[in-house]
């Protein structure tokens, strides 16, 4: 049985990114991760937020972005909602980092730590301009993962 | 209450970036100016201490991706020394350590300078 969702609004605004990384923790430590899950997951949720304020809102800081906790059966799931640009997280393939060090790129990473550090990524657009990123990461896996 | 503090410093001819807090995307920008600041002086052996560095992301790491061509084209470098584990692993996941120089210690850094004199 799903237990209740957490929600946290915060405005389109990097100096907010803190605040949702310590909710994230806060939800993830009480659902029985240990230190170094919690950390991941709050690092993964961190990009996510810091996606949508460079990509989907282009630095708009009058925007808001919606963090929410849905916890059921072991998993942990985080969803970040968004009302700007949508994207196709299928067209941002992760970099072959030997690559990409040795060329200086920049940029990028965000989705290839986003998907490192979780068990499962999902993005929707139900509508437009309406776009969730889901996060998993579940119980069991936080000793070999 | 700030999240995030910088200091400079020079010792041994090299010149060390202290770190202290969460390095994100809205604290990033403050490190960008520390090397923005030392490129300018042409100061280019660079450690950046990360005893006090509780926190790191992309936006982080991207800072160093941004000067280390420039640095390294100017006969100097970006090393890294004193992180914790849990940073350490951040830099790991994504492979730096193939192309940065991490030490244990900041002497071990400047060491490292030393010994690569031209």
């Amino acid at each position: 049985m799903p237990s209740e969702g957490k929600t946290l609004t915060i405005e389109s605004r990097t100096e907010k990114l803190r605040l949702v990384r310590e909710f994230i923790a806060d939800a993830a430590r009480n659902f029985g991760f240990d230190n170094e899950s919690v950390h991941k997951i709050a690092l993964a949720v961190d990009e996510a937020c810091t996606n949508v304020i460079k990509h989907s809102y282009k630095f708009a800081a009058d925007k808001e972005i919606e963090v929410a906790v849905h916890t059921r059966n072991g998993a942990f799931e985080v969803i970040i909602y968004d009302r700007g640009i949508s994207f196709d997280p299928n067209a941002v393939h992760n970099p072959d980092m030997k690559e990409y060090l040795q060329h200086y790129r920049k940029g990028g990473l965000g989705m290839y730590l986003m998907r490192s550090l979780m068990d499962k990524i999902e993005y929707k657009s139900p509508a437009q301009n309406r776009n969730e990123m889901h996060l998993t990461k579940y119980l069991r896996s936080q000793k070999t993962n | 209450m700030s999240d995030f503090k910088i200091g400079i410093r020079e010792t041994s001819n090299v010149n060390v970036i202290d770190l202290k807090g969460y390095l994100d995307a809205h604290t990033a920008p403050e490190l960008e100016d520390a090397f923005q600041k030392l490129v300018a002086e042409r100061k280019y052996k660079i450690i950046v201490n990360c005893k006090d560095l509780s926190y790191i992301s992309s936006a982080g790491l991207g800072v160093f991706m941004a000067f280390i061509e420039d640095v390294r084209n100017n006969q100097g470098d970006i090393k890294l020394s004193n992180m914790s584990s849990k940073v350490f692993n951040v830099f790991d996941l994504l492979g730096f350590p193939l192309l940065y120089e991490i030490t244990k210690t900041e002497a071990e850094a400047i060491g490292k300078f030393m010994s690569s004199k031209k």
